[in-house]
């Protein structure tokens, strides 16, 4: 049988449209951006064109758009970039608890080896943050507050809007990686009200190593590399063309297909989460019901190892994750779980099925069918989970 | 349907040609790989380059999985062998004594929380690349037989399997040679057919076990205790820095000037002294064996004779075993042997057969 792909939030495939679309750019139209002649100039022209469909696409001027290598990096050079620049007048950092660990990293990065002080935006069960708590956390020496829009693990999507106005009133820069989020629900920076945001193309049908970082005009940072005068400075190095082109391309289809993907997603979660709940007992959903990525449903089994899990399941031809694909391998539970307050018993054993465009009723089905005879063989081999029901 | 069977991968050449005859012979392999430790951790090489669990490791046993055509895994057990391994080592070489961590490694990770990953994700079996048979004998027991090739036999550190776990486990390098085993990886275009092997302890890169334990002791904020080398009648000859950097039957790096060479006897960790003699001083008849697990036989009401075998490279040796039954039992040599190290492991043989083992105690 085909294999059945339930981890979209790891990445996806590339839309047969964006792969044409970037091709011409592979061969024939392979200049480089920065060159004078002709085929320098049909490059840029590219490059610049899809600058403003991805801009248009969250509402910022092209001139604040600015390409990266995908998410992870866009995300370090929102929070190193600023930090730098900033270290001589503010040097504390807040950062969501839930974040991604490429912003979580850097962050801490800072704070051990570079002498910021940095706090921790707790969020509660579901996994919100909450403004008020911002606003008293935030103070003049806040440099930069980093709030992921939507997160990867569960799909709870923060109101960041609330989140950056609470940011602002102490002069504190905001961020929010949208990594997950962009094509998925609307990305707005100005609702929004973000100084800065990271995007990526893989999640949403792009090409990986594509990616941009908004930065408001006037909001200055530190490069994380020299080298050249491409991306103004800000960002070094030969252009990817071809990548810029499929990633507008990828956003493109993702607008257009938005509302259609997110109500089948919808009713494809709930049927699914039912299903599971119907069928297999002491199991917790984790993350949001309603402010939620429909096409993520993070579920915990209770007493069991999700890495086992996911072992067997791939075994049964199905892919799914626990906790982000970063983590997997190691057997400390997801600390975006574990900050939601969910106890490690119960964090263990999640996994986490994020839907796509291929998904059907039907690969549900089999996933229905297979999983709970994994589950109650976990359980049947788990002391933790026969002390629990003892 | 098939049986389904996880095999152990290191990295190496054997653990890659298990898993490629088992494949041959049908079963659904499925490769694991153990994450155990880290260079982090562990230090002793800076290069961090291709041993068991480093990267390029990993690496390689993927690839020869993608080459059979079977699934694989990285399982971290590293909080297991920590706990297990690695303490158990440090606590037993600060004790006097001379462990073997992969007798312990064996018994309490691969054929523990290893296996046990296997039960739940749906296995039959596990495989490994030891140079042994796993057989079931007429009285219905299971055991391990040496394997054909003598210079690779690695039962010695295998008699800490109970009968379950040798009840779900594969050897399929038992009938084959080392040279045999090159050849079938070079056969099939395995890309680990020509790595070159190792017999260290793994997480001792660099061979070097007294940096390891100076390191690791350092990390938790030990330091060793300096104390008297002295001959057993209690003469002083020497200092030392740390009973647990010696050995019996060391006789390197002692710095006791003596008219003819002198070896550790004895360690005595408690009264922080190692005891040293000559040569004849390390010879012994008798000692305890604690611990002992039964493989072959089941736990024997009399005393019966065996080779017994008293570390990896000792040829086994005739004995009586006795003072059964019990967990700990007495073993007389018919020969004098050379330095019996408590913290080794005493291994019984009938022919190729073991019978079982135990710890020196």
């Amino acid at each position: 049988m085909e294999p059945i792909y339930l981890d979209h939030n790891a990445t996806t495939p590339v839309d047969p449209a964006v792969i044409e679309s970037m091709l011409p750019y592979l061969g024939g139209r392979f200049g480089n951006a920065s060159s004078v002649h002709q085929f320098g100039r049909d490059a840029k022209v590219a490059l610049e064109n899809a600058r403003e469909q991805i801009a248009a696409f969250i509402n910022c001027e092209p001139a604040e758009l600015y390409f990266t290598s995908g998410g992870t990096e866009s995300d370090n050079m929102a929070v190193l970039g600023t930090a730098y620049y900033l270290r001589s007048k503010r040097n504390h950092l807040i950062i969501g608890a839930t974040e991604h660990h490429a912003v979580l990293e850097p962050a801490e990065y800072l704070h051990k080896k570079e002498g910021f002080a940095l706090e921790l935006l707790p969020v509660d069960g579901e996994g919100f943050a909450s403004s008020d708590r911002l606003r008293e956390l935030v103070t003049d020496k806040t440099a930069i507050v980093s709030v992921m829009h939507a997160n990867n693990e569960t799909g709870t999507i923060q109101d960041v809007a609330s989140l950056s106005e609470a940011a602002l009133h102490r002069g504190a820069l905001f961020h929010t990686d949208a990594v997950q989020s962009t094509g998925k629900i609307e990305v707005d920076v100005k609702q929004l009200g973000v100084d800065m945001l990271s995007l990526t193309g893989h999640k949403i049908y792009g090409p990986k190593g594509t990616g941009a970082l908004f930065i408001r005009q006037g909001v200055k940072l530190a490069p994380l590399l020299y080298g050249g005068s491409h991306e103004k400075k800000r960002r070094p190095g030969t252009e990817n063309v071809a990548g810029a082109v499929g990633l507008a391309k990828a956003l493109e289809i993702a607008g257009q297909r938005r509302r259609q993907d997110f109500d089948r997603w919808s009713s494809l979660a709930n049927y699914f989460v039912e299903a599971v709940s119907a069928r297999i007992p002491d199991v917790h959903f984790n993350g949001s019901r309603s402010a939620r990525l429909p096409q993520t449903v993070n579920l915990s089994f209770q007493g069991i190892e999700g890495e086992s899990i996911v072992l067997a399941l791939d075994l049964e031809q199905v892919a799914v994750s626990s906790g982000s694909a970063c983590t997997s391998g190691a057997t400390e539970p997801s600390h975006v779980l574990t900050a939601m307050g969910i106890p490690a018993i119960v964090a263990q054993g999640s996994i986490r099925f994020s839907m796509g465009r291929s998904t059907t009723q039907g690969q549900l089905d089999y996933v229905l069918e297979k999983l709970p005879p994994i589950v109650e063989r976990l359980r049947s081999l788990s002391p933790v989970y026969q002390r629990s029901r003892a | 349907m098939a049986k389904r069977v996880l095999v152990a991968l290191s990295g190496g050449v054997d653990s890659s040609v298990a898993a490629l005859l088992l494949k041959e012979q049908g079963f659904d392999v499925v490769g694991s790989h153990m994450k155990l430790w880290d260079y982090v951790d562990v230090g002793g090489d800076v290069h961090q380059d291709g041993r068991c669990c480093s990267l390029d490791a990993i690496t390689d046993c993927r690839m020869v999985c993608d080459a059979i055509g079977a699934p694989f895994y990285v399982l971290n057990l590293s909080s297991q062998f920590r706990e297990r391994v690695i303490n158990d080592f440090v606590s037993e070489y600060k004790a006097g004594r001379t462990p073997n961590p992969c007798v312990r490694c064996n018994a309490d990770v691969r054929w523990e929380a290893f296996l046990q990953k296997a039960i739940e994700i749906g296995c039959d079996y596990i495989a490994t690349g030891h140079y042994a048979f796993v057989e079931r004998n007429e009285n219905g027991r299971f055991h391990v037989r040496k394997g054909i090739d003598g210079t690779r036999d690695q039962s010695y550190v295998l008699w800490g399997l109970t009968q379950e776990a040798l009840a779900r486990t594969l050897m399929p390098l038992g009938g084959l040679l080392k040279p045999d085993v090159r050849e079938i990886a070079r056969r099939f275009g395995l890309r680990t057919a020509e790595k070159p092997e190792s017999r260290e302890i793994c997480f001792v890169a660099d061979n070097d076990y007294r940096r390891f334990l100076r390191e690791w002791e350092a990390k938790e904020g030990r330091l060793p205790d300096s104390g008297d080398i002295v001959f057993d009648d209690g003469t002083v000859v020497g200092r030392h820095h740390g009973t647990a950097y010696f050995t019996i039957g060391q006789r390197k790096g002692l710095g006791v000037s003596h008219p003819r060479p002198l070896y550790v006897q004895s360690i005595d960790a408690e009264r922080n002294r190692v005891v040293v003699g000559e040569y004849d001083s390390l010879l012994a008849l008798e000692f305890s064996v604690r611990d002992v697990n039964w493989m072959a036989i089941e736990a024997p009401e009399e005393a019966f004779e065996a080779d017994v075998k008293i570390r990896y490279l000792h040829t086994p040796s005739p004995a009586m075993v006795s003072e059964l039954p019990g967990s700990t039992v007495r073993v007389k040599f018919s020969q004098e042997q050379r330095a019996i190290t408590p913290g080794q492991s005493a291994v019984f043989y009938r022919g190729d057969v073991v019978l079982g083992g135990g710890i020196i105690a």
